[in-house]
């Protein structure tokens, strides 16, 4: 054997892993960029968040320094700092111990997001599983009308909801806010796609051994199609959690509207408080979004699912 | 039909709500749409005679229609393009999650941070002022973003930081359900990467493109929450919506215009929807 040869061997080994090395590495670098390209964009969408926080934290006279020239005018600019040099739980202790109201509002939020979603179950889930499983006549029409109805805004049937609500002297009460919101038709659009999952033959077969078509629904329907309600349920919070219009057009009494009509009421010489206030008003929002995110997603596809 | 009693029993709550609360009382609407607000004489079209020379109206069209027209494709885009990176990444559950966040912001609490960043003293100034400052191609920036035609593009660009990430994920969803075998087929016979975006993917996320207009239409009409909570009911002209009319004729009890208006912008998405529709349809 020459003494050269297995040296030689050796070196183009060493080449063609050196090669590979840099392709990986090539890779790997178009990979990181890409992310960072996309992080970038994602990192300015969460800068909110971090002011927020700072600022529920920070002192009330140093804050005030900070946004002075905001609603002063002047030449200065608003200025920040990411480290307070006074951190303090000043505005937590104020809200959560001495301002009532917002404990009001809050539970008025809780209240009307839970028996909004409770009835949104109880009557848009059986209508959904009569679109998905039952195709009779005049069903396809029905649907697309639900379709229709789901995406028009609020404004267009804010006077027909405001007759109704009126004549049934609902006017000025929780019931106003949550008895529309329950025969919205968006969460049977989102519990449908769930539904339509299911394999036609599981219900035959169920049907053969003799199940009624209640006990279908319950025992295959609503354990197979969890995904779809449970994603009806995330957006549904989400969404009314931020209910805005509804409260501002029928309810009169500021002690029955919800959370999300609250902040704007605090000025700005309170913004120490108002941002601890924003702060706790993301929170149940931010523990469902991390939570549910799966179905979070599940339901934006629902959501733009064909028939 | 032997399941018509079942579809019926099934459907029966939620079609005797929506009767109730929806489809019967639209029908009154309309009624009340060709009759005077307080005696409900009746008047044939006046009332729509009335609201298409009232200069409201006609603002809250025109503004609402620019939104729309402005929002909608830039939405479809940027979520386009932040979706065909993320598809090729493996793990993107991370971005995905930073990228639909906003969505479970509640509009009260950014409103603050708006008013910080768009004022006239606010953040974005102090920035654009500092890059102007480094490079030297201007002076100071003091643009009040609320008070002049520049509130619309902060409109936009709530729109388009809540809102990104939902039609991220309908988009995602669309290019992940691409058959592999169909790229690989395309890099077998020598398409690049920009060949088979433009020959595979993009033809078959039609289906998509459709969903994510209409939508992202609905979505659009709720940005109402971010004009009213920083603006109030009567903003910088460049923004008053039509849910702004709607609003303050409600206030106003003007009963008259407002079921004319409701009618007529009921009427137009109604067609838009089958329209949308139909062309849905058709590329099945």
């Amino acid at each position: 054997m020459y003494p050269g040869l297995r040296d030689k061997c050796k070196r183009v080994t060493v080449n063609q892993k050196g090669k590979q090395m840099l392709k990986s590495i090539y890779q790997s670098a178009k990979k990181n960029i890409t992310v960072l390209l996309l992080l970038l964009p994602a990192l300015l969408i969460c800068l909110p968040v971090v002011l927020i926080i700072t600022g529920s934290v920070m002192d009330s006279i140093e804050l005030k320094q900070y946004l002075y020239p905001v609603f002063n005018g002047g030449e200065e600019f608003i200025r920040w700092k990411l480290m307070p040099d006074y951190p303090t739980f000043e505005h937590y202790g104020r809200l959560l111990f001495m301002t009532p109201s917002f404990f009001v509002l809050f539970w008025n939020s809780v209240g009307m997001v839970v028996c909004i979603l409770a009835g949104q179950m109880i009557v848009g889930v059986p209508a959904a599983w009569a679109f998905a499983v039952y195709r009779v006549r005049g069903s396809r029409i029905l649907f697309a009308l639900y379709v229709v109805l789901m995406l028009l805004p609020f404004q267009v049937t804010m006077l027909s909801s405001y007759l109704v609500l009126d004549r049934l002297a609902l006017m000025n009460t929780h019931l106003a806010i949550i008895l529309p919101a329950v025969f919205s038709t968006f969460p049977i659009f989102l519990s449908y796609g769930g539904f339509r999952a299911i394999p036609m033959q599981l219900l035959e077969a169920a049907r053969i051994d003799g199940a009624g078509e209640f006990r279908i629904f319950v025992k295959i329907g609503l354990p197979l199609g969890k995904s779809g309600l449970l994603s009806a349920i995330v957006l549904g919070f989400l969404e009314y959690w931020n209910l805005m219009e509804q409260p501002l057009a029928f309810l009169e009494d500021k002690a029955l509207w919800p959370l999300s009509l609250y902040l704007p009421e605090i000025s700005w010489m309170q913004a120490g408080f108002a941002m601890c206030a924003s702060l706790f008003t993301l929170i149940p929002a931010a523990f469902v979004f991390v939570l549910g995110q799966d179905y979070l997603e599940q339901g934006i596809i629902y959501s733009g699912l064909k028939e | 039909m032997k399941y018509n009693g079942a579809f019926a029993l099934f459907l029966l709550p939620s079609l005797a709500g929506v009767m109730l609360f929806v489809l019967l009382p639209f029908l009154d609407v309309m009624k009340r749409s060709l009759q005077t607000a307080v005696t409900g004489e009746f008047m044939g079209l006046k009332n729509y005679d009335v609201i298409f020379h009232n200069q409201a109206f006609l603002l809250a069209v025109q503004n609402t229609i620019r939104f729309t027209l402005v929002c909608i494709p830039l939405l479809v885009l940027a979520g386009l393009l932040v979706a065909f990176p993320l598809s090729s990444l493996k793990d993107a559950g991370l971005i995905k999650s930073v990228y639909l966040f906003p969505l479970a912001m509640p509009t009260a609490t950014i409103v603050l941070v708006w008013k910080m960043v768009f004022y006239r003293q606010g953040f974005l100034n102090l920035f654009l002022t500092r890059v102007g400052e480094a490079t030297g191609r201007w002076g100071p920036v003091m643009t009040d973003y609320l008070g002049t035609e520049a509130s619309f593009w902060v409109l936009v660009a709530s729109y388009l930081w809540k809102n990104t990430g939902y039609t991220v994920v309908l988009w995602l969803a669309g290019i992940l359900a691409i058959p592999n075998e169909l790229l690989e087929a395309a890099r077998v016979d020598g398409a690049g990467r920009l060949k088979s975006i433009r020959y595979i993917i993009l033809p078959n996320l039609k289906g998509s493109f459709y969903t994510i207009v209409i939508l992202s239409f609905l979505n659009s009409f709720k940005i109402y929450r971010e004009a009213y909570l920083v603006a109030g009911s009567y903003p910088q002209e460049d923004i008053y919506l039509l849910q702004h009319l709607f609003n303050n004729w409600f206030v106003n009890m003007e009963f008259d215009k407002m079921a004319a208006a409701a009618v007529c912008v009921g009427v137009v998405l109604f067609g838009a929807i089958m329209l949308l529709q139909r062309l849905w349809d058709k590329t099945e």
